[in-house]
């Protein structure tokens, strides 16, 4: 089977029925795609089908065949190629922002914080809180960072819209 | 042999070292630690372009404590953070400072590290006099340069790679508080950048060439710890379809391995087995009144003055009670391990908090002497405690075994869930009696609760006998955050241990207790200031004198711009109302206050905390960007806690499996939250990465007697349980 990561072609050996994080993790060697429950309850296996948010731990491997999947990994060339940049950035505003924040605790969540952010502030550039805490409900955060990453991504809204963060 | 060729795996799944550094490794990895503690080179290494290595032997638990040790090596050397790393904890390599747990890294941690560094910083200096001729009091450092005598040289020149061969003393001086540069400075955290852009390896993304995928089978959902699961039969046939999945059993621990990972989880998830009928429980519905009546072991904590006198002396005397359920670590990520097990030699990868305690419990799982057993340290996710770790280590080593090949053993959301340590359950009562004056003249905490398993569920179901955890102190009634900070004459703690294995797994689970111990306690505390017409606030500080539990006080008051009045005077007929209320604890070390604001829908139940203020006093802090996040995370997990954490069992097992079963605070109903550090550098450190939850905790339950004139008795704060209390107190 072919699939489409990160705007590049692989072939797969998997099983059509294969969730698309096990493909990911283990045939693409890809680290952003976290296994957090297998159950699309919590986030951290989130990545981006055609721009929209989807948790990869239900999608079979055989309902993205000729869709465009990003992870974490590909995040800043797809954040160019919305914005029409000539060069990806080493990372995604949102990316930046979590790090300006020092929103990170254990971390393992945040592939899913940034991914549903990006594609937040991909719809919504400038997000109210009720907007930020409506859009990222379905991610959950155990260490209770939530704070913090609302914070950030203001900044990264702030940082998009070309203005000092 | 030690399989140590897990390179190139391809992309970014490698287990790799620089050249240097597996150099490094190679020496040091060679021999089964831990390493001579009383060595300075046990402890750091200076390399020849003017770096140096720390060798630290506590686990990153995404807290920052490894950015934190490197602030204070750094400190004591008169080095750059960009000059100095650390390295993966292995048994191999790091020296054994005891398990990174009871917020042990910085307060144990710290001396060790600093006067380590300090006593390299003296070395060197020596071998700076040598080299430029000049006393070692004319010399000057900085940057790892040392200079005197209009010349100068670097360490990476002095000792280069080379060991210093020096004894540890820890007696060399250290340097003075006045002239830090970077402890008490908020230096960003190392591992940030890597982990918001996939660069990080987590334990979960570690593969070793040749490994196998395995998943446990066990019944969904722990039964009564004593009782373990007892395996009836086994029907292999039912997942004859999945090819290349291997079904491995040893006694009642039961498991599949196979080549591709899909292929694991669902044989896991077909394989048919019966279990034979465990014991009951009492289940959530019978769980408080069946540890009230239980047979327990009673002893006294703490006792001074006389209580019934002191209790008979009193103007007004209260008597609150607390439920507090069986709390999950839930880690956010599964546990994962991977072990390669064979004759003479293993290799464990996994997420524990102490390398050299799992090494031990792998040594007597597996019958080998645990100098041939090798345990590194990945990072997971957030643990908490005692979560599932130390199983999974044992589970993938025991698959490892059957297979004969390496195992990567991953757990699934309901094994983690299902069969973790919880926090225990708690049955609390609190009495105590203030004069007329607002003093507090008496006061008694009885507590009842089991202890912590000790015997992990994969050495349990292989037929090792289940145990008790030692030491009795931590795992019964606080004496810090029970009454502790108050000046109380007349005091008596009493503690009643319940059987272990009678319930449900026990474990250390972050502020161990203390949100139940702090819900009875300050709530005791918070109605005698009612009872006396006295602001909340002033009444605990009336009957405090220690500094430091004012000093946590008066900041976080200061903080919420605390306005005087006595709680629940406005009570109001409207159905959505709101409270504040202020509390103050801790665990064994520090000095944690708290205020909550709060919402409570009468109609609905519903209960939300819209603002969180937490203040700890840590002593010296290296970094307080780091206690601040930690202060935020504590408010916010504290009020998943308090409003919707709760394991859900029955009589047969546990039922809540799941974020659905088990769920956690949302985004929706986060609190804004103001975390405060008071700033000690001249006291010693001790923890910050737990010791305001027991506060925060009481601040809730206060702050809900404000906005209702209610007190709860049980958590969590759910609306079906806070819509009963509401209606139990309107026909009273």
């Amino acid at each position: 089977m072919q699939i489409r990561v990160n705007e590049r072609s692989w072939t797969v050996n998997a099983a059509p029925d294969t969730p698309l994080l096990y493909v990911l993790m283990n045939e693409l060697q890809l680290q952003g795609p976290r296994f957090g429950c297998g159950l699309a309850q919590c986030g951290s296996c989130s990545v981006l089908v055609n721009g929209v948010e989807a948790r990869s731990c239900v999608t079979p491997v055989s309902a993205i065949e000729g869709k465009s999947v990003t992870t974490l990994e590909g995040l800043p060339a797809f954040y160019a190629a919305q914005k029409k940049l000539v060069k990806a950035p080493a990372l995604h505003p949102v990316q930046q922002a979590m790090i300006d924040e020092q929103a990170v605790q254990c971390g393992y969540c945040f592939n899913g914080m940034i991914i549903k952010s990006s594609e937040l502030l991909s719809k919504t550039p400038k997000p109210t809180d009720v907007q930020i805490r409506t859009a990222m409900n379905g991610h959950l955060c155990r260490c209770g960072t939530y704070p913090r990453i609302m914070k950030a991504i203001q900044r990264a809204s702030r940082l998009m819209a070309g203005g000092a963060a | 042999m030690i399989r140590r060729d897990f390179l190139k795996a391809g992309g970014a799944l490698v287990v790799g070292f620089s050249l240097r550094d597996k150099l490094l490794a190679q020496e040091r990895g060679s021999s089964p630690g831990p390493p001579d503690a009383r060595q300075v080179d046990t402890w750091l290494a200076i390399h020849s372009d003017n770096t140096a290595t720390v060798y630290i032997g506590f686990a990153e638990l995404g807290q920052g404590a490894s950015t934190a040790l490197l602030q204070i090596a750094a400190e004591e050397l008169d080095l750059d953070m960009s000059q100095i790393k650390t390295v993966r904890l292995d048994t191999n390599v790091t020296p054994n400072q005891g398990g990174t747990y009871s917020s042990a890294s910085i307060n144990r941690g710290g001396p060790q590290v600093r006067t380590a560094a300090a006593e390299a910083r003296q070395a060197l200096l020596k071998l700076a006099s040598a080299r430029l001729n000049t006393g070692a009091a004319a010399l000057t450092i900085a940057k790892g340069v040392v200079t005197g005598g209009g010349k100068s040289v670097s360490y990476g020149e002095l000792v280069g790679d080379k060991p210093f061969n020096v004894t540890f003393t820890g007696t060399a001086p250290v340097k003075p508080t006045t002239e830090y540069k970077i402890v008490g400075t908020k230096f960003p955290r190392n591992d940030t950048p890597a982990k918001v852009s996939a660069q990080y390896t987590y334990m979960q993304y570690v593969r070793v060439p040749g490994m196998l995928h395995g998943r446990v089978v066990r019944p969904r959902g722990q039964r009564m710890y004593g009782a373990g699961a007892k395996i009836t039969s086994v029907d292999e046939s039912s997942i004859r379809a999945i090819a290349g999945a291997r079904v491995l059993r040893k006694g009642d621990f039961l498991g599949v391995v196979a080549e591709n990972e899909w292929d694991a989880i669902r044989a896991a998830q077909q394989l048919k087995v019966t279990w034979e009928t465990p014991p009951a429980l009492p289940g959530n519905a019978g769980l408080y009144d069946h540890m009230r009546a239980a047979k327990t072991e009673d002893s006294i904590v703490l006792e001074r003055g006389n209580i019934a006198t002191g209790m008979g002396a009193g103007a007004h005397t209260v008597s609150q009670i607390c439920r507090g359920p069986y709390h999950a670590h839930a880690p956010f990520g599964p546990n994962c391990a991977i072990a390669d097990v064979s004759a003479d030699a293993v290799l464990v990868m996994c997420s524990t908090q102490d390398v050299y305690g799992t090494r031990n419990s792998l040594s007597r799982l597996l019958g080998m002497p645990a100098e041939k057993i090798r345990v590194q340290y990945y990072e997971g996710s957030g643990t908490y405690g005692h979560s599932c770790y130390d199983d999974a280590a044992q589970a993938a080593a025991l698959l490892s075994q059957l297979a004969g090949k390496p195992v990567r053993l991953q757990f699934m959301r309901w094994d983690e869930h299902g069969w973790d340590n919880y926090g225990p359950a708690h049955v609390g009562e609190c009495k105590a009696a203030a004069d007329a004056s607002g003093k507090i003249v008496a006061y008694e905490y009885e507590g009842w609760q089991h202890g912590w398993s000790n015997t992990e569920t994969s050495a349990q179901l292989t037929g090792t006998p289940t145990a008790e955890w030692p030491g009795a102190g931590v795992q019964g009634v606080n004496r810090l955050t029970c009454g502790g900070m108050y000046d109380i004459p007349n005091l008596q703690l009493v503690n009643h241990k319940l059987p272990v294995t009678a319930y449900l797994k026990g474990g250390w689970l972050r502020s161990p207790l203390d949100l139940s111990f702090a819900f009875a306690s300050e709530q005791a505390i918070d109605q005698l200031a009612y009872l006396t017409g006295i602001d909340p606030y002033d009444f605990r500080k009336r009957n405090m004198t220690d500094a430091r539990w004012l000093g946590v006080l008066n900041a976080v008051a200061q903080a919420a711009q605390w306005m005087p009045g006595k709680a629940a005077a406005n009570l109001s007929k409207a159905n959505v109302v709101t409270g504040r209320g202020i509390g103050v604890g801790t665990h064994l070390t520090s000095y944690g206050a708290a205020v909550a604001e709060i919402e409570v829908n009468k109609a609905t139940g519903r209960v939300v905390a819209k603002h969180m203020y937490g203040a700890i006093d840590a002593g010296q802090v290296v970094n307080p960007g780091f206690v601040e996040s930690q202060i935020t995370g504590q408010l916010v997990q504290t009020c998943s806690r308090m409003f919707k954490e709760e394991v859900k069992f029955d009589q047969t097992g546990v039922t809540s499996l799941d974020w659905a079963s088990y769920p956690i605070l949302r985004f929706d109903e986060c609190p804004e939250v103001t975390p405060v550090v008071v700033q000690r550098l001249d006291q010693r450190s001790t923890g910050a990465g737990e010791e305001v939850m027991a506060a925060a905790a009481a601040a809730i339950a206060n702050a809900f007697f404000d906005a209702t004139g209610v007190r709860m008795q049980e958590f969590p704060l759910t609306p079906a349980r806070v819509i009963a209390a509401l209606g139990r107190n309107r026909t009273a």
